[in-house]
């Protein structure tokens, strides 16, 4: 915790000493000092040119990775020990030798009094390999990360594109992330400890005044012009495991404006810009349920592995994922370890008029082989009559308070899904169809049970059962980023793929 | 005369109360037919332990489906009664290589069946505090009860699960027990979609 805040306070930091450029320019001999960040915390390795080269002292990599150098005189070498790895410099060489292999080095270890110096890529290329652990040096942003250290490095660069400035940064690795408007900026959030960013100068001050970094240790605030009216984000892979976001901030130009009817007033330059963020067929609000929560713990995995926990933590990164590239309004039916009713996550999507309700849950079965995901829709036959009567209720016209008459629907809010099955049929095919390019399915792909939390859905409802967490395999995938991630990715591209091809449909009488 | 007709109309008065009373006590008392005549399950021949081979459902091997296994039942010579037997075996160990659908030590504290032919269930407690949660796992364990009912008694249309002795949503947060549940034996085949 200490070190999380740590890590907080040295980004922030970070940041804006890397944002405030290259003004600093280091006194005459030494170079600009690197920074080591570990769950220890920052700590800074001094750095120096000789003969064009940037050179640590050996003594301070001792220190900081606790590793022996060891001077052999009569063979006019060192060695450096960590652990069972020894690594041999010879003096006057460019290359050393890591438990018998060769290593070339930029430059030969350099002494000057009773200190020697070894090149700054001696970090990575051999003091890396031989201790354990993670060390990544990365020279353009004079760092070492060591651990487990979230840092993803992001360079941004920006464009003026008539009507809307297009930020673009380049993520590396990917990491997941979301983008939402809060007040007058907007704010990248990402799930990391800490970022190592280049933010550019803005270009179109009349949409973006500032790049900055944020308020929080891994995000960046993107301050809003005078006439910005709304953004759109776009995520796309890169190689080697990078990623890349596109933000477009748009101006409100009178070519964007759908063609005024004939009786409708003009819009005067006063009048504030409308910011619609929804996408075309008609998806504005979904509900995600993270299935269970509180006291109700839902199936348990072999090692421990609890499905309240796994839907929250996917729940949320879907909320994320579907806010910041669909941009969706996205309300979780819990956003903690609380109790909900069943009634009440129905409640909850009905009166939040959502446009589409996704229950997720992970599944479980006495065989501990059982594995793959699952994806049900309601099944109605359980319901009898009832289900059937509610299915074909349409609007009745009822006189209204001032005379004439309006559309009600009187329906039996209790099985208001039944209306929505042929809805929720093509949105299971959907799911289940993109689940498939990503994570393992069940032979049982696509089912229909009734369901409680589906019955009171006023709108296309399934279930996702994302997998076994009986099955000792399955049960650490699920609990893993990168299974999450897949499931999540899977729910964006069906959810866009629905909006595409049936958001809009509406069955008779409906909202 | 007039104390003929009163005679008569007391007489009457009787009859009509009696019907009545019948008719109002009825529905309590439990179906009255023989299990044999009920069920397509051939009763084994008399003895001093008579029993019936009535179809049972157990978790198959690749835990993926619940297939009926024929075994044999208690005979019991009133509906309510050998329902009582089917559920109770149910409850018990599985056959190998089958897995129990039910939490072992699960018990069936009532069962009672009305008179449009609905069994309510009430099992006790530890089918809830014992069930390892999943929705599959789940359908398996409610399939298992409704569908050993419904298919080897006939006259029991539909079953409705209670849990110590009250109505309950759900049994491991997904099936929804409002409301009676009618025979489903699409759990007891694996259909793939290639099959669908």
């Amino acid at each position: 915790m200490i070190s999380r805040r740590f890590c907080s306070a040295a980004a922030t930091l970070l940041l804006a000493l890397l944002h405030s450029a290259s003004a600093a320019q280091p006194p005459a001999g030494a170079a600009a000092p690197y920074t080591v960040i570990s769950r220890e915390g920052r700590r800074p390795l001094a750095a120096r040119t000789m003969a064009g080269q940037e050179m640590f002292a050996l003594d301070d990599l001792a220190r900081l990775f606790n590793v022996v150098v060891r001077e052999d005189a009569a063979a006019g070498g060192l060695t450096v020990t960590a652990g069972t790895a020894t690594i041999a410099l010879t003096s006057g060489q460019s290359l050393a030798s890591l438990n018998g292999r060769l290593i070339s080095l930029p430059a030969p270890p350099v002494r000057e009094g009773r200190t020697w110096y070894v090149p700054v890529d001696f970090v990575s290329r051999a003091l890396a390999l031989a201790i354990a652990g993670r060390v990544d040096l990365r020279k353009p942003s004079r760092l070492i990360i060591v651990g487990d250290i979230r840092a993803p490095r992001i360079v941004g660069r920006m464009e003026s594109l008539g009507s809307l400035a297009r930020l673009t940064l380049d993520i590396a690795p990917a990491t997941p992330h979301n983008v939402v408007q809060e007040g007058t900026k907007l704010i990248v959030r990402f799930e990391a400890d800490m970022l190592d960013a280049a933010l550019p100068a803005t270009t179109s001050p009349d949409l973006v005044t500032n790049v900055r970094p944020g308020d929080g240790a891994a995000s960046i605030a993107i301050d809003l012009g005078p006439r910005f009216a709304s953004f759109r984000t776009t995520d796309t892979p890169a190689d080697r495991g990078a990623a890349r976001l596109v933000i477009d901030v748009m101006a409100q130009t009178t070519d964007a404006q759908p063609a005024p009817a004939p009786t409708a007033t003009p819009a005067t330059p006063e009048t504030p810009p409308l910011i619609d963020l929804a996408p075309t067929g008609g998806l504005r609000a979904i509900v995600i349920d993270a299935g269970h929560g509180g006291d109700e713990i839902g199936a348990k995995g072999p090692s421990g592995g609890l499905e309240k926990q796994v839907t929250l933590s996917v729940a949320r990164r879907l909320k994320a994922a579907l806010e910041g590239r669909l941009g969706l309004r996205v309300i979780l039916t819990r956003d903690g370890d609380t109790t909900v009713g069943l009634d009440e996550r129905a409640a909850i999507a009905n009166n939040n008029k959502a446009d589409l309700f996704v229950s997720l849950h992970a599944n479980a079965a006495p065989r501990t082989t059982t594995s793959g995901a699952e994806v049900f829709y309601l099944s109605l036959d359980e319901y009898g009559d009832a289900a059937e009567r509610v299915a074909h209720t349409d609007s009745d016209p009822l006189p209204v308070f001032g005379g004439g008459t309006r559309d009600i629907e009187l329906i039996l809010w209790d099985m208001a899904q039944a209306r929505y099955i042929k809805e929720s049929a093509a949105l299971a095919q959907t799911v289940e169809a993109s689940l498939r390019q990503r994570v393992p399915m069940s032979p049982r792909a696509i089912q229909q049970a009734p369901f409680r939390v589906l019955v009171g859905a006023n709108m296309p409802a399934v279930l996702v059962e994302m997998g076994f967490i009986s099955n000792p395999g399955q049960e650490k995938q699920l609990q893993s980023d990168e299974f999450q991630n897949q499931i999540v990715q899977a729910l964006v591209e069906s959810i866009s793929r629905f909006r595409d091809t049936h958001a809009g449909e509406r069955p008779p009488g409906s909202r | 005369m007039i104390r003929k007709t009163a005679i008569g109309s007391l007489v009457v008065l009787v009859i009509v109360a009696l019907a009545w009373m019948i008719a109002a006590i009825a529905p309590r008392t439990p179906l009255r037919s023989t299990p044999a005549a009920a069920s397509p399950a051939a009763a084994a021949p008399a003895g001093p332990e008579r029993k019936i081979k009535a179809t049972l459902y157990y978790i198959s091997e690749d835990g993926l489906s619940l297939p009926g296994v024929q075994r044999e039942v208690p005979f019991a010579d009133s509906i309510e009664e050998q329902a009582r037997r089917i559920v109770e075996a149910q409850l018990g160990d599985a056959p190998a290589p089958y897995a129990s659908p039910v939490p072992a030590g699960t018990s069936l504290r009532a069962l009672f069946i009305g008179q449009r032919g609905e069994a309510f269930v009430d099992l006790g407690g530890e089918v809830r505090t014992k069930h390892p949660g999943g929705a599959l796992y789940e359908l398996f364990t409610i399939y298992a009860v409704v569908d050993a009912l419904t298919v080897n008694l006939p006259a029991i249309t539909r079953v409705q699960i209670l849990i110590d002795g009250k109505e309950v949503e759900t049994l491991a947060g997904h099936v929804d027990l409002r409301h009676p549940l009618q025979k489903n034996l699409k759990w007891t085949e694996l259909q793939t979609d290639n099959d669908k």
